[in-house]
């Protein structure tokens, strides 16, 4: 016989700060081995780069301190870490397109998407006191979301790159709406399931040990799948639609727990990769450059080919188990090696040893989302952690399975390391919320109910007898006071 | 440089990109917040063994000092069913009781509804409100139709549990 006790939590800010320290050693020592192997002196401007770096770092450290001093210790260092990682690389491979004369200047880029995505994150934290706000805006954010899907399909705003139409173009930068909308798309898939987890995890039939939802509840799945498949054939973009499909199916397992809607949505995605790669030509050519890559007609292919793979499958090779060290391989050699395929550069220069660190930092970081939707009161909250944990964890599997050959290749960007300022936006968005939540999830529950104290509800009187602490059934107070 | 410098630059990252993974686990291991289970038999034979060790016994004669009465409450216990030996403290919010995943104490009974019945405290006192529940919420013997106020001991029962607030 045991009893189940609170335990008492410590918030973690100092350790944060330690691990910080470290974080950031990595990424600074990065940028200057970069600079030694390929120029032989330390970068000139790496005392602005690493001060830049920490300012930024330690300032959402401290807003931290100030918003949300319960906040998951571990979450900021890895994604710190991840970033400075990334930088390093797109650094590391822009001087050597420098040195070959092709177009480069993305770290510089990146470096003020960095900056940008930090204060983001941390105006996010000052300004949203409570994630349960954000249910309100449950049916908003359907629309909102959908909206940001089909921008690029607007004539005149969005713009085709290499045959994907998933990019608009605001002010001479080009902006993946998609990325954005993941988020908002995951506030509604959490408000809607909070609501109806309980009819869709009803149970039907039985089936070979799989307890089956009624027909009647699949519109919603088959909804998802529709809107998936439009973005296929719409924007031609294999990565959007995949996420899309894959964030509300395990949203769906995380609120219902039934393992059939897993099996219907495998089932239904298979389906319909199976018959796009009939029906459409580009998702066709991804098949067969990952079945037989090293055909020659597949690896001359002009497009579609799987020169791109094979030449990071080398790289990756080249690389081995320790890897050739900063500066000293030769990512440059496969196409897209500073976006798509910075798993590929990295595998190169810090070997397997190396990327199977930053493989576990990914783990850790989508543990830490997990751990937090498991710790926090509410349901919204709950489903939209795990979403957000969810996402993270299956761009990784998505960006890594394909550079390394196990599932056909992908356009999806390796949060935190790939070059792009859509995906940088969005994701630090995500540690932003992700923080707050673990914020609400780890304060002791004697804090919560101090009044003044953040995040705190209107304490009721003893007239109309006190609200139930968490609950979040359809009809839950939200009452947060504008700060 | 040279090739060794360079070998040593390379091993040396990736030793500090493990020393920053371990230190991020490690803090995990410790991190490990929540609950903490208690061996009930080990705190009874820590508790058994300790007032023989610390307090002296009472002088004969002179009757041990009467345990102080507390007023309220401190935990709701589950005393049978599934969940027994389950405590949950007692704090100024209510306890919600059923099958909804949102309950405070979330029972894996059929014969529970999924929003079943409230504890919550109200003028100094712990009241037991049946929230319109199929099989119905039992204060001892009596069906619970209205909010009623519980005294500690009491049992009251839901769906196949039966619950008890103590001191």
């Amino acid at each position: 016989m045991a009893t189940v006790a609170p335990h008492r939590v410590r918030p973690g800010r100092s350790v944060e700060l330690g691990l910080l320290a470290l974080a950031l050693a990595l990424g600074v020592s990065a940028y200057a081995l970069v600079g030694l192997a390929e120029t032989g002196t330390l970068p000139a401007d790496i005392f602005g780069y690493g001060a830049g770096l920490v300012g930024l770092s330690v300032g959402l450290h401290l807003v931290l301190r100030w918003r949300a001093p319960y906040a998951d210790p571990v979450i900021l260092p890895t994604v710190v870490a991840l970033n400075g990682l990334g930088l390093a690389m797109i650094y590391r491979i822009d001087l050597a397109y420098e040195a070959r004369e092709r177009a480069a200047g993305f770290a510089e880029r990146q470096l003020g998407w960095t900056a940008l995505g930090m204060v983001l994150a941390a105006v996010v934290l000052v300004l949203l006191r409570d994630h349960r706000t954000l249910r309100r805006y449950t049916y908003t954010a359907m629309v909102v979301g959908l909206a940001l899907i089909v921008l690029p399909l607007v004539p005149g705003l969005g713009t085709e790159i290499n045959g994907a139409r998933i990019w608009i173009r605001v002010a001479g930068n080009s902006f993946q709406p998609a990325e954005i909308g993941k988020i908002v798309l995951a506030v509604f898939f959490a408000g809607y399931l909070v609501t109806n987890r309980d009819t869709l995890a009803l149970a039907g039939p039985k089936v070979l040990g799989l307890q089956l939802p009624r027909p009647r509840d699949l519109g919603p799945i088959l909804l998802a799948w529709a809107a998936s498949l439009a973005v296929l054939v719409l924007e031609r973009d294999l990565g959007t639609s995949l996420l899309f499909f894959g964030l509300f199916v395990g949203m769906l397992y995380l609120a219902t727990e039934r393992i059939s809607w897993v099996a219907i949505g495998l089932a239904l995605f298979v389906g319909g990769a199976l018959l796009a790669s009939r029906v459409f030509t580009h998702v066709g050519d991804r098949f067969d450059a990952w079945l037989h890559p090293f055909d020659d007609a597949n690896f001359n292919a002009e497009f579609g080919g799987s020169g791109q793979l094979v030449r990071g499958l080398y790289g990756l090779a080249n690389g081995g188990l320790f890897g050739t060290g900063w500066g000293q391989g030769r990512p440059d050699l496969v196409p897209w090696a500073e976006s798509d395929f910075i798993v590929a550069s990295l595998g190169e220069e810090l070997g397997l040893t190396g990327l199977l660190a930053i493989l576990v930092l990914y783990l850790v970081l989508a543990q830490r989302g997990l751990r937090t939707a498991i710790g926090v009161r509410d349901g919204f909250g709950k489903l939209f952690a795990g979403g957000m944990a969810f996402v993270v964890a299956f761009q990784c599997f998505v960006v890594v399975g394909g550079v390394t050959r196990l599932i056909p290749l992908t356009g999806l960007t390796m949060p935190f390391l790939a070059y792009g300022g859509s995906s940088l936006l969005a994701n630090w968005v995500i540690v932003a919320l992700l923080l707050r939540i673990s914020d609400s999830a780890r304060r002791p529950a004697s804090e919560l109910a101090a009044p003044g104290g953040p995040g705190d509800d209107d304490v009721p009187d003893a007239v109309t007898g006190p609200a139930p602490a968490g609950s979040d059934q359809a009809t839950e107070l939200i009452d947060v006071r504008p700060s | 440089m040279s090739e060794l410098t360079i070998t040593l630059l390379r091993l040396g990252y990736l030793v500090l990109l493990w020393l920053f993974v371990l230190a991020a686990i490690g803090v995990l291991r410790r991190d490990l917040y929540g609950t903490k289970i208690v061996n009930r038999r080990l705190r009874r034979a820590e508790r058994t063994v300790s007032p023989a060790v610390t307090a002296p016994p009472p002088a004969p004669g002179r009757p041990g000092p009467i345990p102080r009465r507390e007023v309220n409450p401190r935990r709701l216990v589950v005393t049978a069913g599934p969940l027994r030996g389950t405590t949950l403290p007692l704090s100024t919010s209510a306890i919600l009781i059923g099958r909804a995943p949102s309950c405070t104490l979330v029972l894996d009974d059929d014969y529970s509804s999924s929003r079943h019945a409230r504890v919550f405290p109200q003028d100094g006192d712990w009241w037991v409100e049946d929230l319109g529940s199929t099989n119905g919420t039992f204060l001892g013997r009596e069906r619970v139709t209205e909010p009623t106020p519980v005294r500690p001991g009491t049992q009251i029962r839901v769906g196949q549990s039966t619950l008890e607030l103590q001191r």
